[in-house]
């Protein structure tokens, strides 16, 4: 009895968060309520036995992603209110295509029923000694190695893929050009010159700028030589 | 009554439909769209997830856990050329991105 109200209590507010996701005013308000439906989605999974999706549902997505969607919203300077101008417009034609596919899901729902032979065809039966998350680390890190393996190199895809996406190379930081560096001969920047013997340095006088021509008032003088 | 897999059908169906719902109705946020894609991700997982326990199967929990990973990895993707394009453009109008070639 106590399941199938908690059942009820969250399923109706997932649902309702998520019909908010979709038609709040305010973007900001719209991570908000899915951050709600994500924390009721994660209550079902709980009332279905998931224990470790659910946990995981809380930490991946509402940790996560929803922060991340946060703070995309709250970076971008976007006029939300002009982006909502053709809300009306779409309405009736969002709504016909969302009747039409729940009309279509409650019929297959309607004419479906579970295959007697269904049970012997389980690839990985629960075992009924181990915990939930016990029980998919032992089939995950075994059966499913290639595809956890898999699933890490998907991740790394997105990080570089999001890291050189986003990277902005401005034009005031310093590069190393290793390149460049390389490139570099004795004779680009290296220049040897003869002097005669006692001439001294400031007669070459390509080791330092020629004196500027002092300024009449000498409020600092001798304060530009240094360089 | 017991909670089955009814219930739980039922109620991912709706979370989808209202999913692709929300993709119609913000036809230019490209934001509100991604959220609603990952509200559609989310029924997809809460369908495999009462399956795995209707029929005493870890693979659909397993199989969740993998969506939830693409989910996350779209996501961050998605977000990024959402950011460049607005970088770039100054808006995140949905009906421009087509101007976006190379």
């Amino acid at each position: 009895m106590i399941p199938s109200i908690l059942f009820y209590l969250f399923s109706v507010v997932l649902l309702a968060s998520a019909a908010m996701v979709v038609s709040a005013r305010n973007p900001v308000h719209s991570v908000l309520f899915l951050i709600l439906s994500f924390f009721n989605a994660a209550a079902l999974f709980l009332i279905a036995g998931a224990e470790f999706l659910a946990m995981i549902l809380v930490i991946v997505y509402v940790g996560a992603v929803a922060v991340l969607f946060l703070f995309v919203v709250m970076m971008l300077d976007v006029d939300f209110a002009q982006l909502r101008s053709g809300f009306q417009r779409y309405l009736p034609v969002g709504a016909t295509v969302g009747a039409v596919l729940f009309i279509e899901l409650t019929l297959v729902l309607g004419g479906w029923r579970l295959a007697p032979e269904s049970a012997a065809l389980r690839l990985s039966p629960t075992p009924t000694q181990f915990s939930n998350t016990e029980a998919i680390g032992r089939v995950l890190y075994t059966d499913y190695i290639l595809l956890f393996q898999l699933a890490g190199l998907v991740l790394l895809v997105a990080m570089i893929g999001a890291i050189v996406l986003t990277l902005r190379d401005r034009k005031t930081s310093r590069h190393q050009s290793i390149r460049r560096q390389t490139e570099r001969t004795v004779a680009e920047t290296l220049e040897l010159v003869e002097m005669s013997l006692g001439a001294g340095v400031p007669q070459a006088d390509f080791y330092r700028p020629k004196p500027e021509p002092e300024p009449a008032e000498e409020t600092h003088a001798g304060g530009h030589h240094g360089h | 009554m017991q909670v089955g897999l009814t219930h739980y059908l039922v109620v991912s169906a709706i979370l989808l439909v209202l999913g692709i719902f929300g993709i119609f109705l913000n036809r230019k946020n490209v934001i509100i769209i991604l959220m609603s894609i990952e509200l559609i991700l989310l029924a997809v997982n809460l369908n495999f997830v009462a399956f795995s326990a209707a029929l005493n199967d870890l693979a659909g929990q397993v199989f969740a856990m993998f969506v939830l990973t693409v989910a996350a990895a779209e996501a961050a993707i998605g977000l990024a050329i959402v950011l460049i394009y607005f970088r770039n453009r100054g808006s995140i109008q949905v009906e421009d991105v087509n101007l976006m070639k190379g």
